[in-house]
């Protein structure tokens, strides 16, 4: 009855979509890497750049969208680290993506207290609002659900068209897609497979950086310690559960935000009876339920995970 | 045909760290020609393909290719996009293809401005279309790569290099991978393809093949031309003097008295899963001074003789003698220990760990050796000492010892399992289709290697499907069918032929 109540609410789906932004954001940046063939595990700690460089130049007086060009900016440059480490070098994506991601949070938090060593609370800042559509936002149901979100979701639904457009309707697209599956076919062509790869992970890192804004810039409106909290994390194992599709990716962040909302709303509910850390762990237990059932068909670029060398075959 | 020009090499040369791959070789190529481009293995002829198109960058030489009016331009050396510009196209021997996008993306890829805001698939696939009419390259567009077969992915390689508007083709040993039927049309298409002005440079060592489609034949040898002969005036066995050097040398024979037995097979029996993997009571013999040969059709229990020699499998019934002690434990160490050299019949898999380097790759059965491993440590100073040796003795060509044994090519990678097992002086040696695969010269060595080993007084059991090989090389013949072994008592083709079809002669 609990369960009918939940999934009938208004506030259910909109909590959903709410949830679901920064994993779209950040599933689509990972996406992009590992379609070019290299792993982004950075994906976390420039989460948590992107979420701290966002707010602090709301704070110093850039602006909202300004804040999100900064957390952009932030996040490539990481991923351009990433992306000399990885490409040209060649070295264990695994590796040096944990250290982005250790060295990023790191950082994040350094500049955190540098800027505010005295404070117990941080400043807030004015976050981006839902935007208030006229007659759209006024319908029934749909209207609280969709069309009450802030400008940010919908940035993150117009990434995910933009995303699956340039993969799959460009030139461009289709040169990352060629060198993610066999780099010696792009070079044969005369493309630089070190370009087209650097390119994509600055890209898809500047896109991790968003989902972190969105935390800080538009969920809440400060910046604070384990706020990101495995979102990235959850963006890697959604790149698998989408067989590194757009569309799918945007479902497969959707489902992560309902199996989210819909916990918090049963924990209020029957609460008592059951222990709170079971609610917890429920999306993640889900999801990796999902991703085995899903995962086992999926088609991985060929290329992930495997350097290449100009001149050497 | 025409005869205007429209590539030349003038005096390319390319070195690989001390080996040189290519030594001052010029080529030129006219309008409508087919080339062959012939030469052993590891003869330069790759090398200067990629050099032409701009994979490798030449340590000294000149490209010339015609531009579209047919004057001849300076090509921009070590640049690919240079060379497709320029209107050469090559398909590698290894497809250059991304299975996961399809056959048309594959063709388009890398021929539109990057940053245009969308394809213009309707455009390329009518010219697609086009050149699959002109040339009969037929190849399923929508497919994803990864499902066609192997021809249809070279179809789709060559269809490619059309698209960029090439006018000179390099293919790079094409048949090898092609069934007989699909190199037939492959033919087929070359010759619409020169009829319409494209040049093609071939890359092949199969004589019959260069006999019969190319106009005209440029031979390599350890990195230098060593001939050039219109096809119209060679015949197979001038080319092969050519790539050869000299006449096959024929393997030297002497008579020698066999010794005492090294290998005896004491009603074995393997019962395996099949013909294949069986042996039903067999009984041989190998004696010191003596080769031995195994006749037979594959499939008769071969592989099971050697994994039994080899130590990989164990029998079911029935006794096996190493000079004459008992084997009771069929492990490969303990078939190493009992003095039994192995050359396995697949060199690349069970032959080499091609990630571990040449050097390495040498004393891999030897870590028992004190020379090689004091006190838990290997001995790195007498290791490479042993490689640079070997290496030099045994003539292993490649990019060095501390290189992986996977950057090898064929013939050189089964110089080294020689290397490796002769360096041990084996009681017996294992040779399971020793010149499978090699180029004329690596197969006469390695004859060469085995009748050596024979004075030296080594038994050797060599295992071959090669019926002329079985009797240039073998003092006795066995023929197995069934899996059973039986004497061969003669030397005559015929007779043997009849006991391999399980006939009782």
């Amino acid at each position: 009855m609990e369960v009918l109540q939940i999934l009938l609410s208004e506030s259910f789906w909109n909590a959903t979509l709410r949830i679901a932004t920064p994993l779209i954001f950040g599933v689509l940046g990972a996406l992009l890497c590992e379609k070019a063939g290299v792993l982004n595990l950075g994906i976390e700690g420039i989460f948590v750049a992107g979420a701290m460089a966002g707010w602090m130049a709301v704070w110093l007086g850039f602006g909202l969208w300004g804040g999100l060009l900064v957390a952009a900016g932030v996040g490539g440059f990481f991923g351009l680290i990433h992306a000399i480490l990885t490409v040209p070098l060649g070295l264990s994506q695994h590796v040096s993506g944990l250290g982005i991601t250790m060295f990023a949070t790191s950082v994040s938090y350094f500049t955190y207290r540098t800027a505010l060593p005295q404070v117990s609370s941080p400043p807030r800042i004015e976050p981006f609002r839902p935007l208030d559509i006229p007659i759209l936002s006024d319908l029934p149901f749909i209207g609280p659900v969709l069309f009450q979100q802030t400008a940010m979701t919908w940035l993150a639904l117009f990434m995910v068209a933009l995303v699956w457009w340039v993969l799959n309707r460009t030139p461009l697209g289709l040169a990352i897609r060629a060198v993610g599956d066999n780099p010696d076919a792009a070079d044969a062509q005369g493309l630089s497979v070190y370009g087209l790869r650097i390119g994509a992970i600055i890209a898809g890192s500047a896109l991790m950086a968003l989902g972190g804004a969105f935390l800080t810039m538009s969920a809440f409106d400060s910046f604070f310690f384990g706020m990101v909290n495995g979102r990235g994390w959850i963006c890697i194992a959604l790149v698998i559960f989408a067989s590194w599709r757009p569309g799918k990716a945007l479902i497969g962040a959707l489902l992560f935000g309902a199996f989210e909302a819909f916990q918090v709303r049963l924990q209020t509910q029957v609460g008592a009876a059951v222990p709170g850390q079971i609610f917890l762990m429920a999306p993640y237990v889900l999801s990796i339920f999902a991703l085995v059932i899903v995962a086992r068909r999926a088609e991985y670029p060929r290329a992930l995970l495997k350097p290449w060398f100009k001149g050497q075959r | 045909m025409s005869n205007s020009l429209v590539l030349s090499l003038n005096n390319l040369s390319k070195r690989f760290g001390t080996v040189v791959a290519n030594d001052t070789v010029s080529i030129e190529l006219h309008r409508g020609e087919v080339l062959s481009l012939l030469g052993e293995n590891g003869a330069g002829k790759t090398t200067l393909m990629n050099m032409l198109f701009g994979h490798y960058v030449p340590d000294s030489g000149t490209i010339e290719v015609a531009d579209a009016k047919g004057v001849m331009q300076p090509l921009t050396l070590g640049h690919p996009q240079a060379a497709l510009n320029a209107g050469i196209g090559m398909v590698h021997q290894h497809f250059t293809l991304a299975e996961n996008l399809t056959a048309l993306d594959n063709i388009l890829l890398g021929s539109e401005s990057l940053f245009s805001w969308r394809h213009n698939r309707k455009a390329a696939r009518k010219k697609v279309s086009e050149i699959i009419e002109r040339t009969g390259l037929a190849a399923p567009l929508d497919e994803k790569v990864g499902n066609l077969s192997v021809g249809e992915r070279q179809r789709v390689e060559i269809l490619k290099a059309l698209f960029h508007d090439a006018r000179i083709l390099v293919l790079d040993e094409p048949t090898a991978v092609l069934t007989p039927q699909e190199a037939d049309t492959l033919f087929e298409n070359i010759g619409a393809m020169t009829k319409d002005g494209l040049s093609v440079i071939f890359i092949s060592h199969k004589l019959r093949e260069v006999l019969a489609f190319s106009h005209r034949i440029v031979v390599l040898r350890h990195g230098k031309k060593v001939g050039e002969i219109a096809t119209a005036d060679a015949d197979e066995r001038v080319i092969a003097r050519m790539m050869v050097g000299a006449d096959t040398p024929t393997t030297p024979r002497d008579t020698q008295t066999p010794g005492a037995p090294v290998l005896e097979l004491d009603n074995i029996t393997v019962k395996g899963k099949n013909m294949r993997t069986s042996l039903r009571a067999a009984n041989l013999v190998v004696r010191a001074h003596e080769v031995v040969g195994i006749a037979g059709v594959s499939g008769n229990g071969q592989s099971a003789l050697a994994q039994l020699v080899s130590g990989l499998i164990s029998p079911d019934a029935g006794e096996m003698q190493v000079d004459g002690q008992q084997i009771l434990k069929f492990t490969p160490p303990a078939m190493l220990k009992a003095g039994i050299g192995r050359i396995p019949e697949d060199r690349h898999h069970d032959g080499v760990i091609g990630a571990m380097s040449v050097a390495e790759n040498l004393i891999i059965e030897r870590l028992q050796d004190p020379a090689i491993r004091k006190r838990g440590f290997l001995q790195q100073k007498y290791i490479q000492e042993n490689a640079k040796q070997l290496c030099k003795d045994y003539d292993v060509r490649g990019p060095g010892i501390d290189a992986d044994a996977r950057l090898l090519s064929g013939g050189n990678i089964q110089k080294l399992i020689l290397a490796r097992v002769f360096e041990c002086t084996p009681r017996l040696i294992l040779a399971n289709q020793p010149t499978r695969g090699l180029d004329l010269g690596a197969a006469n060595e390695v004859a060469r290697r085995l009748l050596e080993a024979r004075i030296r007084g080594a038994g050797i059991l060599l295992i071959s499907e090669d019926l002329d090989e079985v009797l240039a090389l073998s003092d006795r013949i066995m023929v197995i069918h069934d899996g059973h072994l039986v004497e061969a008592n003669t030397d005559d083709r015929e007779t043997i032929g009849l006991m391999m079809a399980g006939e009782q002669v």
